[in-house]
Order: C-alpha cells, then structure tokens, then sequence
C-alpha cells in the first residue's frame, strides 16, 4: 500500500505514467483522455465492459498503436518518440495465445529470443529456463498444437517473459481457462510481481481484480471513471449488501417492495435472489425476515456482507449511462 | 541491417520448420502441380495446336505451367500472414525489437525455398513425360533465378495480400480471383495467336506472357527478343511497388 501513497508524488519514477490518452478509429472515439498512473512493483487492473477501451489502452502502451493525443510513458521511455528501445522493456501477453502451433515450446520460446537480439545457445538456455517455470519441460519438445488451453497460455505468458522485461501488459490474461489453470496464472502473476515486475492488467473477472491488483482503474467509454484500491472503490459504493434467496421465485417482486424501504436504492431482482443495499449492519437481517413475513414471502437463505467489486462495476457503470447524457446535451449546447 | 537479416533468418528458419510439422501443406506444393501437368499434357494437350517449333506440347507447357505454379507459390504467404494476424502472432512481432521489415521478409525468403521445391517436382516430372531442355548449363541456371525472382517478387504481392484480407478464406478466393485469369490469359497454356483479338492484345502484355516466353528462350531455345529482360524488369518491378506497401501495412496491421 505504501506504493499507492508514492504514487502522486514522484511522477518520474512511476513504470506507467500515461496523461490525456486520446484515440479515435473513424468516428468511433475509443480513448477520450485517460490518465493511468502505475508504481514499479504494483499490479494496476484495468477493469471495463466490452468496448470500453481496455485493449486500445494496451496496445498503445505495448507501441502497437500511435495515440492521437496525450503522454504515454512505460519504463520511463515515450511509447511514440522511444517506442523502440521500449520495446526491450516490455512483455505483452494478449487474449489469444499468441504462439505458433506448429512449433515446439521450446522452440517458440527460442525464436522469441531470437528475435530479442540474443545468440541462439543464451536463447535456448532461457527458454528451457521458462520451460521449467512453467512446469512445460516434459512438453518441450511437443508441437503446441498439442498444448491444452491452459498450457499455451502458459506458454504464451513464457513468450513475454523471455527477456525478463520490467513492465508486462496482460490483456485477459485468463479469459476462457478453467479454474485450475487461472490460479496457475494468478500464482505466476504474484510471482513475478514479488520479483518486482510491474503488471498492467485487463480483465473481466473482479475476483481476478481483487485478488491481483494493488490499484483498479475503472474504464468505460474510454475513461477513466474510477480508480483506487479495491478496498477504496468498495468502500465508495458503501454500506452493506443484503441479498435474500426466497423458496418460490416468483415472489421477488414482493419482497423487493417489502426491503425496499431499508435501502436507498431499488433492490436488485436476478431469478429468485433479491439484494438491497442498506446503511447500518445492526438488526438489518432481523428486520429484514420480519418485512419477509409480514409480506407473506418465505425465504430460503439470508446474509449480510461486504460489498464486492462486482457491486462497484454495477454502481459505477450504472452512473456513467448518466454521464453521458450530461454530455451530449452539453455537447448539443455547444 | 545486421538485425533485419538475422531476424529476416530466424522468421524464415521458423516458417520452414512449420511445414515439416504439417506435411499436408507439402501436398500443395508437389502433388497438386504435377496433377496439373499430367492433366494439360494428357487432357486438354492432343487438342491444342502449337507452334511447330516445339517438339510436343509437353515442350510448350512446362515452362508455362512452371511460371503458373511458382505465381502460386506465395499464397502460403497469404494464407500465414492472415493467421499470423487473426491468432496474435502479429501483435506479439510487432511488441518485439525486431527489425520491422523481417517479419515479411523471412515469410517470402521461406517461399523461395517452397518454390525451389515445387520447381524441382515440376521438372522431374517433365523430364519423365518428355521435356528436354535445349539450352546451355548457364541458360538453365539463368531461368532458374529468374523463376525464383519473380516467385519472390510475387510473394510481396501475397504477403499485402494476407495483411488485406479479413480471413485466410477471403484471401484464397480473392488471391485466385487476381492470378487465375494472369496465367491463363498468358502464352502459358495456348499459343496468344489462338485467342481472340482483345484476349490476345491483354495476353501479350500481360508479365506472364513475358516471363513464359523468357524461360522458353531460355530453356527450349525459342526466339525471345527481349523478353528475359522484359521479365526481370517485371519482376523488379512488382518488388518495388509491392514490398513497401506490404511493409507499411504490417507497421499499421492490427489484429483481430
């Protein structure tokens, strides 16, 4: 946490430093000004809807992309003006397992040595290194056309670890993996951040965001709309999350206007769950199955608890749809 | 310039390795054109009337069916760059501090030595169903580069091509589309005299045309004027215009 706090104050020093991110395709305007601030060591994640602008975000720090306007600073070199030697700082592992099926691992691993400058014998050295860290050694020598889903990422992961670079972008780094092969990535991820590696990280999964993130930055419509801890966002939805599961889902309708009065908000109906948000902790599930009763509602389970990131998304999209409105009436008065 | 021909080395070196790993691929480039020359010279050959200079069709087709195959060669080309671009592995090249040019430049180095290949099957099985060369061991050396330039110019085309395209799919029909017509109405497979008069005025300025009539002079001793310059200017040609549109697309290629 101490990251966060140095964070402000010493900008030259932060891994990631980007100022007025703007990009347009066409008419489409992907990034409208974003503003990412990540300290070295620290893990920032990226979190959005679809077609917010988590990928253009990436891809114009991993030098893919030319930005329209604004600072993009990675390891301290310019993403336009010095976009070569910053290359040599940087790892990139996408969505898709950026690897070439018909290879070995090993030699995936050799050619992106390769093509990172080093000799083949120091190229090869390292990718069996990866190899090993990875637990792919016994597939080495396998076409990763053989390589289950969670194994070429893996590799893919090895690919942007090989010339052990300071900054590493993930873009969904575990989207479509089964559990078991996304607690590998996470336990890697950890690894590497210990090492002091600094991780720019884009999910859709915020029990990844939780669990990975030292600062969240949410982004929607290309912008920033939040940012903080997990613990600071969640803090800003505030309050309490009572969800209640009744037995009979057609009744949530009626329990949502029994709870209604202990929230400040509408209660949300999914199926037969229904979840309010309420101020106080103290005799709120009491008074709850009391309403419940008095509407005749029986109820299957009830608990209180702290709200999740998926709370704040919910929270904090649903504000930005407001947002917008201000905007094109502003834009429309202009 | 030392970076772009080592990195040029290793995209080349991996493009080769992954044919050995999926030998179908080396299906397209030996069986399929040797089914082509059985099927002219047996098929359609008896039919077709050439000049009397050639002795037998066979003479007459193979170096036009040579040229024809070698102008396909670079669809590899294509078809990889697309699934390069579609799975990442573009993306992935472009984050790296490789020389920017090498990816393109190893993809059409790697089919030159396909198309060596498939040049050799071509003509093996010429020499078994009756072609002779007629011609210098300087004479068939020359029609073997300059076979292997206008391959490699014609991968630059393939490789724009494939970074074009939205799919491998969309680039097979439209790479099809733009050579099928460039090597039929040519001297390849007919004698240009026996078309009709618009199709004949295309065949005789048509690059293929002056390439096929190049490797005739060449290997089978046919008059040529100066169609062997003709070709390799052609060729030079098609480099220039393609390898630097092929290259300032792949710096703005974005995947997916």
């Amino acid at each position: 946490m101490t990251n966060v706090g140095a964070q402000g104050a010493v900008g030259s020093e932060l891994a990631i430093r980007v100022r007025g991110l703007r990009k347009s395709f066409g008419d489409v305007r992907a990034l409208d000004g974003v503003d990412l601030d990540v300290a070295p060591g620290t893990v920032l994640g990226l979190l959005g809807p679809n077609g917010a602008g988590k990928t253009t975000v990436v891809r114009v720090m991993a030098t893919l992309l030319k930005p329209d306007a604004g600072d993009v600073c990675v390891a301290g070199l310019d993403a336009v003006r010095e976009a070569t030697a910053l290359r040599k700082q940087i790892g990139l592992a996408g969505q898709y397992a950026a690897i070439d099926e018909n290879l070995t691992g090993l030699e995936n691993l050799v050619m992106v040595g390769r093509l990172y400058g080093m000799a083949r014998a120091r190229a090869t050295q390292r990718g069996r290194e990866l190899l090993e860290r990875f637990e792919l050694t016994d597939a080495a020598g396998r076409p990763a056309k053989t390589y289950s889903g969670g194994m070429r990422r893996r590799l893919d992961l090895g690919a942007a670890l090989v010339a052990k670079p300071p900054v590493l972008f993930l873009d969904e780094p575990t989207t479509g993996l089964d559990p078991r092969s996304r607690l590998d990535v996470w336990k890697t991820i950890e690894e590497l951040v210990a090492e002091g590696t600094t991780v720019l990280l884009t999910t859709q999964y915020l029990d990844e965001a939780d669990r990975l993130a030292d600062t969240i930055a949410v982004i929607d419509q290309g912008r920033v709309i939040a940012n903080g801890t997990p613990d600071e966002l969640k803090d800003r939805v505030g309050g309490e999350r009572l969800e209640v599961r009744l037995s009979t889902p057609g009744e949530a309708p009626v329990a949502a206007r029994a709870l209604a009065r202990m929230s400040d908000e509408a209660p949300l109906v999914e199926g037969d769950a229904v979840t309010a948000g309420v101020r106080k902790r103290n005799g709120v599930i009491v008074e709850a199955v009391r309403r419940l009763d008095e509407a005749g509602v029986e109820v299957d389970d009830i608990t209180l608890r702290r709200p999740t990131l998926d709370d704040v998304f919910l929270a904090l999209t649903g504000r930005v749809a407001e947002v917008t409105e201000d905007d094109e009436n502003e834009e429309a008065a202009a | 310039m030392s970076r772009l021909v080592t990195d040029t080395m290793v995209v080349a070196e991996r493009n080769l390795v992954r044919i050995t790993r999926a030998p179908d691929l080396l299906l397209a480039f030996t069986v399929q054109p040797v089914m082509f020359v059985l099927l002219f010279v047996y098929v359609f050959g008896g039919a077709i009337i050439i000049p009397q200079t050639y002795d037998g069709y066979a003479e007459f087709l193979l170096p036009g069916i040579i040229v024809q195959n070698i102008a396909f060669g670079g669809f590899v080309t294509a078809l990889g760059l697309n699934e390069d671009l579609h799975k990442g592995l573009i993306d992935r090249f472009r984050s790296l501090p490789m020389a920017r040019p090498a990816v393109l430049a190893g993809r059409t180095l790697a089919d030159v030595a396909t198309n060596t290949l498939s040049v050799l099957v071509l003509l093996v099985t010429g020499l078994i169903i009756g072609f002779s060369f007629d011609a210098s061991p300087l004479e068939i050396l020359a029609g073997f580069g300059l076979l292997l330039l206008f391959g490699y110019a014609f991968s630059w085309v393939f490789a724009l091509l494939g970074l074009i395209v939205s799919s491998p799919e969309a680039a097979n029909s439209l790479g099809f589309i733009a050579v099928f017509p460039l090597t039929f109405i040519s001297s390849a497979f007919v004698p240009v005299e026996s078309m009709p008069a618009a199709l004949q005025w295309f065949a005789e300025i048509n690059p293929f045309t002056i390439l096929v009539d190049a490797m005739r002079a060449l290997w089978v001793d046919q008059p040529a004027g100066n169609t062997v310059w003709g070709a390799v200017a052609w060729s030079l040609a098609i480099l220039a215009v393609f390898a630097p549109l092929a290259v300032s697309r792949y710096r703005r290629a974005a995947g997916h």
